[in-house]
């Protein structure tokens, strides 16, 4: 479960010769709770779920579990769909974050400035992020994209355009604009609380020395945000990874499996086959690939991290 | 129900917590709970396809031994072995539906076209092309397009089962490779390619209604507790207008029609078994579907459970289509939904804890050939190999 | 702030509005359906001008007990945000201001508790519940929900700390400041907007949960999450009435955003310390 992260690459600047007492309190014990927490929290599923997946374990067949040895792991390795909802996830992921990041950064530039009720913009600019995925999805599906009563169709039909199946065509993409529409409000949730802290009187001071627009926005404020932007990109792919409920909601992971992604492909044999085994192989196979992912990420955005 | 059983709890003294919940989200929570034994529910709703394999696990108790005065031969008899197992009954029917075929009568008015009482599916297809006129969004045939067991399965295997098809044979082969379905599927594909609205593989139930009651279709053959909404002028833009005639057939009348039922049933783990015995008792009582007609109107009450309801005069005066859906739900019999005998019950859906996972990958197929991204055969061929695998897995056939 | 001309705030309005209430369109999209009928609300054609009704709100009130809903969707988020941001803030500070060799491998490993698929771990957890007697019960969502969200209490709050200079810590310290002294009078007035947009994410992220409130719940603990996944009933959709179920399920966390906004401005005065 562990990140593998070799202690040779650690950056560590630290000058604290200090040996004393308070020292390893203050790095050692202030951690303690929150790691112990999660150790619990973590490490008795994830051995349940190990051990599960071993078995052949049917809730619903009662014939008894018995020890399969790799069985459960060869299923997933030897069907298509496993490389198949991975690539989806990935696209998920970078299609969404990329989304996010885009339009997040155009807004707060927006919305930084100050205009008659700027502030309430501000809030409103995050309240997409406060709807529940599924009744975001449930709206997108049935009020906007609906290809017959949807109000997209209904536009496009006044301008002498037919009406387009967004989730038969482009289901991914669909999916993926669902998801981007939620997240532009945590994106700007946190990279409008960082833009707020920068000091305006360098910007005012640089743009009094004659620096244009783009160079305040190029020298000033991107260097400023690339800490929360290597926040929003760590913190996006961790929840995008297991993204599921817009998925079940509008595509059913469809048509065909093009749409599906690893959490919707154990959805599928946990809660649909209630075949625990399996759903448990596939946990520990999207566990592990997870890890792979954040390994590297944390590679690319530990320059912005500067940890 | 919620409502009335007030009612039930002031007589009794005792209380219920509900717990309300979408379909697929019920069946997870209630299979996670009942199968770990945890022990949170003493009711449980269920369809028919839970009924038999849970009776099986032992996961249920027999309710065929309520109080002397429940009148159980009251109860309509396919209905009645749909939730039975090994002559034992597991749960008690709260409301039952069959399919039918809705129109919209003004539509075929204007094209002069007379629905016949048993359309066959040449009719159905032809009928389509007529209505068809997408340019004024009006769609031939609507039909269920998104995939899953209890969403586009369902128009295609009472399809299979007419054409002569089946899912096992008594040897439990998977027959998905076979004529009938190939000539049902294909003609799906067909109707839904050539007649159906644009959108159709993220059309479940709940969608194709909406299209319906909108005035977007021409015909939809779905299940007939649909009739409800349809006829109600405050939910439905077509009331006026909507006709229904039987489901369509093919070459064998078995399995044309589809029967499904929601019941009551009582969780082995439950520790209150007799006080939730009394409940379901009560609600799924001929006195409660009569006093349901009284306090929230005639038309509302839970149909196609009981003759006693068929022989309400209030409800055949208020509902027009009564007789026509107990009709259905009595020549739908789940214990022979093909021609040929075969091994499980169920026509749109087949009496095993496999069918789940196995319904949603022939659905997830046959919603790609719709949309264009394969043929039929290749979505038949990937269909069989899956049922296959999984039917070699769960040991019912050799490897 | 510096005279700007009126033109140019002018645009900035037009334009800074446009794009929210274009971000917003579907929000406003949902609340108009919500006051129409079923027939309206599946007619596109009537989409602005509609005589509007309550009906809905009165069939979604009418029919489960919204206000149980509520009260234990704000107390389980505030529970768990609280508990969360109390544990996580001393790791924060630990990491961000007394990083070790260990710091780096520790924030990728409170992340990487955070990839299990809930959906593959759900029977092991039910099991484990089941033999706490944690089902449908406050404690076992707070502690889900506390689990589920320190990961990024800690990371949020650790990013925010890494931009607080560390010689003004170090300064009381050499002053004699204590840890407690530390805390109270220089890091808490410091990030007191960190803190309000960490706690506004957590009790967001608490308040969507869905999946584990929905299995872990029956009719005690159940949070709105469940409370909308009662309205995709099987016996048909209703978008006027789902619409109208999803204003009273997102309306309370929408007015604590707006209350807590003021704490979010603040962040314009905390950058003056740089």
């Amino acid at each position: 479960m562990n990140t593998a992260t070799p202690a040779s690459q650690l950056a560590n600047s630290i000058a604290a010769p200090s040996a004393d007492n308070d020292r390893s309190f203050r790095n050692t014990y202030l951690i303690a709770p929150s790691v112990a927490v999660l150790l619990v929290w973590i490490s008795v599923p994830t051995i349940m779920t190990f051990w599960f997946s071993f078995q052949h374990y049917n809730l619903v067949n009662t014939a008894g579990r018995e020890f399969v040895g790799l069985d459960n792991y060869i299923y997933f390795f030897s069907s298509s769909s496993l490389a198949i909802a991975a690539f989806n996830s990935v696209l998920i992921v970078v299609g969404v974050v990329v989304l996010t990041i885009g339009i997040g950064i155009g807004l707060v530039l927006l919305l930084d400035i100050e205009f008659p009720g700027s502030s309430f913009a501000r809030v409103l600019a995050i309240s997409p992020f406060f709807i529940m995925p599924t009744v975001a999805a449930l709206i997108w599906k049935n009020l906007l994209l609906d290809p017959v009563n949807g109000l997209f169709t209904t536009i496009l039909r006044a301008v002498g355009l037919p009406g387009v199946d967004w989730f038969g065509v482009f289901p991914l993409m669909s999916i993926i604009t669902i998801i981007a529409w939620q997240w532009v409000g945590f994106s700007v949730l946190i990279l409008l609380t960082a833009l707020q802290s920068l000091d305006r009187e360098l910007k005012e001071a640089a743009a009094m020395d004659g620096a244009g627009s783009f160079a305040i926005f190029r020298f000033i404020i991107l260097p400023h945000l690339a800490r929360p932007i290597g926040i929003v990109v760590m913190i996006e792919t961790i929840f995008l990874l297991s993204v599921f409920a817009e998925i079940f909601v509008t595509t059913s992971g469809g048509p065909g499996l093009a749409s599906t992604n690893l959490s919707f492909l154990i959805y599928v044999q946990a809660l649909l086959r209630f075949d625990v085994g399996l759903a448990s192989a596939g946990g520990v196979i999207s566990i592990i690939l997870a890890n792979v992912v954040a390994y590297f990420l944390a590679k690319a955005v530990s320059r912005s991290l500067e940890i | 129900m919620q409502e009335l059983s007030s009612e039930w709890e002031q007589k009794t003294g005792n209380s219920i917590n509900w717990l309300v919940l979408e379909e697929n989200v019920l069946r997870q929570r209630v299979t996670t709970d009942i199968s770990t034994n945890g022990g949170q529910f003493d009711i449980i709703t269920i369809g028919s396809y839970e009924a038999p394999i849970w009776g099986k696990n032992d996961w249920l108790t027999p309710v065929d031994d309520l109080s002397a005065d429940y009148d159980y031969n009251d109860i309509f008899e396919t209905v009645r072995k749909g939730l039975s197992v090994d002559g034992k009954l597991y749960a008690l029917p709260f409301y039952a539906e069959s399919s039918m075929t809705y129109y919209r009568k003004d539509l075929f008015e204007k094209a002069g076209i007379t629905m016949p009482d048993q359309p066959t599916y040449d009719q159905i297809a032809e009928y389509a092309s007529k209505v068809h006129d997408p340019d004024n969004q009006i769609y031939g045939l609507c039909l269920r397009g998104k995939p899953g067991s209890g969403e586009n399965i369902v128009p295609i295997m009472t399809s299979v089962n007419t054409h002569g098809g089946k899912w096992f044979d008594m040897n439990w082969k998977p027959q998905l490779d076979s004529g009938p379905w190939h000539k049902a599927v294909t003609l799906y594909v067909d109707l839904l390619n050539k007649y159906g609205p644009p959108g159709v593989t993220s059309n479940g139930y709940n969608e194709t209604r909406a299209l319906f009651a909108s005035g977007k279709c021409g015909m939809w053959i779905d299940a007939t507790v649909a009739a409800g909404y349809l006829f109600d002028p405050a939910e439905s833009k077509v009331a006026s207008s909507v006709g229904f005639t039987s489901a369509p057939i093919a070459d064998v009348p078995n399995g044309a029609a589809l029967q499904w039922a929601w019941a009551l049933a009582i969780p082995k783990s439950s520790t209150k078994a007799d006080i939730a015995k009394g409940f379901i008792a009560w609600a799924t009582s001929k006195e409660y579907i009569r006093s349901v007609g009284e306090k929230k109107g005639w038309i509302a009450i839970p149909p196609g459970t009981r003759q006693s309801t068929y022989d309400l005069k209030e409800y055949q005066d208020a509902a027009p289509f009564a007789n026509f859906v107990k009709t259905a739900i009595l020549s739908a019999d789940p214990t022979k939904p093909s021609v040929d005998p075969v091994p499980y019950m169920g026509i749109t859906y087949a009496s095993i804890p496999e069918y789940q996972s196995i319904g949603t990958e022939v659905g997830q197929q046959i919603a790609a050939a719709v949309a264009g991204q394969q043929t039929v055969d290749a979505a038949l061929a990937a269909g069989q190999a899956f049922t296959l695998r999984t039917m070699e897995q769960s040991g019912y056939t050799k490897k | 702030m510096s005279s700007r001309p009126l033109f140019s705030v002018g645009i900035n309005f037009i334009v800074g509005w446009g794009a929210v209430l274009l971000l917003v369109f579907p929000i406003i999209w949902m609340l108009l359906t919500s006051f129409k009928t079923e027939i309206d609300a599946i007619s596109p054609e009537a989409s602005l001008i509609f005589q509007p009704t309550l009906d809905n709100y009165r069939a979604v009130l009418g029919r489960s007990n919204y206000w149980m809903f509520a009260l234990n969707s704000v107390g389980i988020s505030a529970a768990a945000t609280f508990l969360a941001l109390l544990i996580g803030f001393p790791a924060a500070y630990s990491m961000a201001f007394h990083p070790t060799e260990r710091t780096k491998g520790t924030l990728l490993w409170l992340l990487s508790t955070k990839m299990m698929p809930p959906v593959g771990v759900l029977v092991p957890i039910y099991i484990l519940f089941k033999d706490m007697s944690l089902i449908d019960t406050h404690l076992g969502l707070i502690l889900l929900f506390l689990v589920a969200n320190l990961p990024i209490v800690v990371w949020m709050l650790y990013s925010f700390f890494k931009d607080i200079p560390r010689d003004i810590l170090e300064a009381a310290r050499i002053d004699g400041a204590g840890l407690w002294e530390e805390f109270r009078f220089i890091l808490l007035p410091l990030s007191g907007p960190a803190i309000s947009s960490t706690a506004l994410l957590s009790i967001i992220l608490c308040w969507n949960e869905a999946f584990w409130s929905i299995n872990l719940s029956t009719t005690k603990a159940a949070t709105l999450a469940a409370f909308i996944a009662t309205y995709s009933a099987p016996q048909g959709l209703f978008w006027a009435k789902l619409s109208a179920a999803a204003v009273l399920a997102v309306a309370p966390v929408l007015i604590m955003g707006w209350v807590g906004q003021r704490h979010l401005v603040r962040g314009l005065t905390f950058g003056a310390v740089k």
